[in-house]
């Protein structure tokens, strides 16, 4: 079934989101340059066009697991950068109270099941929730994204196995950014393409462009429809790049600087998709600028939100663990 | 009152509690082929058709796909199939279940129960005969149920339906065909209550699992000898009745724990630790640990009855302790 175009309007919200996560990510770097962004930070720095491309058929009661390199499929989700930024801050005000981080963001009010420190820790999750759509025929749809690296460890295989015997509404994304951490991937597995791993679970492969936007539209819309009327779950690998290294502050000795460069200035899914829209009519120069504006302008809104609301105050320590207070 | 082995006892509090609550739901393996290993959720199929999902071979699968399901409003009720095998789960188990409500700030419950036949029973050797307690308590997030009677196991699966929390529920393999009284009507144990199964005024021993039974026996030689000891089950070691057992032992002054877990770093560990740290005042002798042997369990069954503490042991303990 061929996946209707996306209207001018979604195009330009897919387009602002991107932003969105360029800019907080950017943000985020130069506040923890800055010793006020705590911990360990993954930014979604080159990859914005698969979370936004696949969020952008998504309901809030629909559901998204995620990994740890989050904010991206967060902002794609339609979560509040105020609340992910007091979050990054470790403040109260913060998604999780400051007991997250950056690795543990979730918004369960937009299906935003949380970000997920252990590699592959969302295949279970996501195949869990599609399993409460089923049970419930509630319509809902599940989606985990997940890494390359991900592919090697058990989860993927497990829970693939029990998303497609079950025929789950699930649709698991890879985005195959060529890195597991610092390793390079053909270092560590033999079969580069995940998507043809999928025929091992007798569900559908698909491959795209993880930097054109429209194609990650496409292809997720397919495999999101399919799984939201019962034929079960689709891989769709998103061939996609990491901009700035595995953490901030990643040295990156494992590439080279041509190799980054090439990418960010050939294959800049933002810069694609802009081109697009201009092309087509759809935004003009002047638009493109005031959008980028007014999205910078809320980012720093979010700082200014963060930084000043409070630390948790030491009651906080016990609370949570159980759904009771606890001797 | 009627009296019904364990295994029917949590056979019918899932069958009683699924009948008042749609969201739950059983998976594991062989659940329905064969109502699992030891029977337990036989006839489910057939009265909550679609409600139990029999599953691969994949705890890592079981559990994730459980606790993703209670993030999204159900009340999954996981078999794993013998505890040992939650070893191939653990991260499932220990950074996913037991830390989501903390670590997203509590906004979510994790209503899941994982059901974990334990301990040796029919010469099942190393790998199917663990006792991991201790494991799971120590893991902030989890909580630990370990019933010895099928009044408790009944009462104790019907509050862990009812929870918003996560529940390690122990179930002895041996104790399955324990009989016990439990009656027809309606009826709930809540978590961290302890039960003084026998009154005593000389020794505490503060026993789980299948060490209650021994100790109620232990109790009953005792008596002979004019020593009165008290029996207490905490039933949930998380959460921990606290003030039944420092008021047990305040009473006694003596006190014994046990149970099947091997000796380093069980839950008798953790006990005495309290003990000794809240009752110190109170106690007219050391804090004495009556537990499994520090040795994977043997097969051959000259082996393996070397390996778990006996009624005799307590005896011999109790005696030790009150001369």
């Amino acid at each position: 079934m061929p996946v209707e175009a996306p209207s001018a309007e979604k195009l330009i919200d897919m387009y602002t989101r991107m932003w969105r996560i360029r800019l907080f990510e950017e943000q985020a770097e130069y506040q923890s340059s800055q010793g006020k962004v705590l911990g360990a930070l993954h930014t979604y720095i080159g990859e914005e066009a698969v979370g936004v491309g696949v969020c952008a058929h998504l309901h809030d009661t629909d559901y998204i697991t995620s990994t740890h390199r989050g904010h991206g499929h967060c902002i794609a989700k339609g979560a509040d950068i105020q609340r992910m930024m007091a979050e990054l801050f470790g403040r109260s005000t913060g998604y999780c109270k400051g007991k997250g981080g950056s690795m543990h963001i979730a918004d369960f009010k937009v299906g935003m099941l949380g970000a997920n420190g252990i590699v592959a820790g969302g295949f279970g999750l996501a195949t869990g929730a599609g399993l409460a759509a089923q049970l419930r025929g509630s319509g809902q749809v599940a989606v985990c994204f997940f890494g390359d690296g991900a592919a090697n460890r058990g989860p993927f295989h497990e829970n693939i196995n029990i998303g497609a015997v079950w025929k789950l509404p699930v649709v698991y994304v890879c985005e195959n950014n060529g890195y597991a951490q610092w390793t390079a991937q053909k270092d560590v597995t033999l079969v580069t393409d995940i998507s043809t791993m999928a025929s091992a679970y007798g569900i559908p492969g698909v491959q795209v462009d993880g930097m054109d936007a429209l194609a990650v539209y496409e292809a997720a819309g397919e495999a999101i429809e399919q799984a939201r009327c019962g034929a079960g779950p689709t891989l769709v690998e998103c061939k996609t790049y990491r901009f700035h290294g595995h953490n901030f502050g990643d040295p990156q000795q494992y590439r080279t600087r041509e190799e980054i460069a090439e990418w960010m200035e050939n294959n800049d899914s933002i810069k694609r998709l802009g081109a697009y829209l201009k092309d087509q009519g759809i935004l003009t120069e002047a638009q493109d600028e005031a959008l980028q504006k007014q999205v910078a302008d809320d980012i720093l809104e979010a700082v200014r939100f963060a930084e000043s609301s409070p630390y948790p105050t030491p009651d906080e320590l016990h609370k949570d663990v159980y759904s009771y207070d606890i001797a | 009152m009627p009296k019904i082995s364990m295994r029917d006892a949590i056979h019918d509090a899932l069958h009683e509690e699924m009948a008042r609550d749609e969201t739950i739901y059983i998976l594991g393996e062989d659940v329905i082929a064969h109502g699992g290993p030891y029977a337990i959720t036989r006839g489910i199929a057939e009265k909550f058709p679609g409600r139990i999902r029999q599953t691969p071979i994949s705890e890592a699968g079981i559990v994730g796909t459980a606790v993703g399901s209670a993030l999204c409003g159900m009340r999954p009720v996981a078999e794993i199939m013998y505890v040992d095998f939650i070893t191939c789960a653990m991260d499932e188990v220990v950074n996913q279940m037991a830390k989501v409500r903390y670590m997203f700030g509590g906004q979510t419950d994790v209503p899941v129960v994982l059901r974990l036949p334990s301990g040796s029973a029919r010469l099942i050797a190393a790998q199917h005969s663990q006792s991991l307690e201790a494991w799971f308590t120590h893991v902030p997030g989890l909580q630990v149920a370990v019933p010895s009677t099928a009044y408790d196991a009944k009462g104790l699966m019907k509050s862990a339906l009812r929870g918003k929390d996560p529940v390690m529920f122990i179930e002895y393999k041996r104790l399955y065909t324990d009989e016990g009284e439990v009656p027809e009507e309606e009826y709930t144990i809540p978590f961290g209550q302890a039960d003084v199964k026998r009154q005593g005024r000389d020794a505490t021993i503060v026993a789980t699992g299948p060490m209650v039974g021994k100790a109620l026996e232990a109790a009953q030689t005792l008596s002979q000898e004019g020593i009165e000891v008290e029996v207490v089950d905490p039933r949930t070691l998380v959460p921990l009745d606290k003030a039944t057992i420092f008021a047990s032992v305040e009473k006694t002054n003596r006190v014994i724990v046990t149970d099947e877990e091997v000796r380093r770093g069980g839950s008798s560990a953790e006990l005495a630790s309290l003990i000794a740290e809240e009752c110190f005042d109170a106690l007219d002798a050391p804090v004495k640990r009556v537990a499994a042997a520090d040795v994977p369990m043997p097969f051959s069954p000259e082996l393996e009855k070397l390996v778990l503490p006996k009624a005799e042991d307590l005896v011999a303990a109790v005696r030790a302790l009150v001369s």
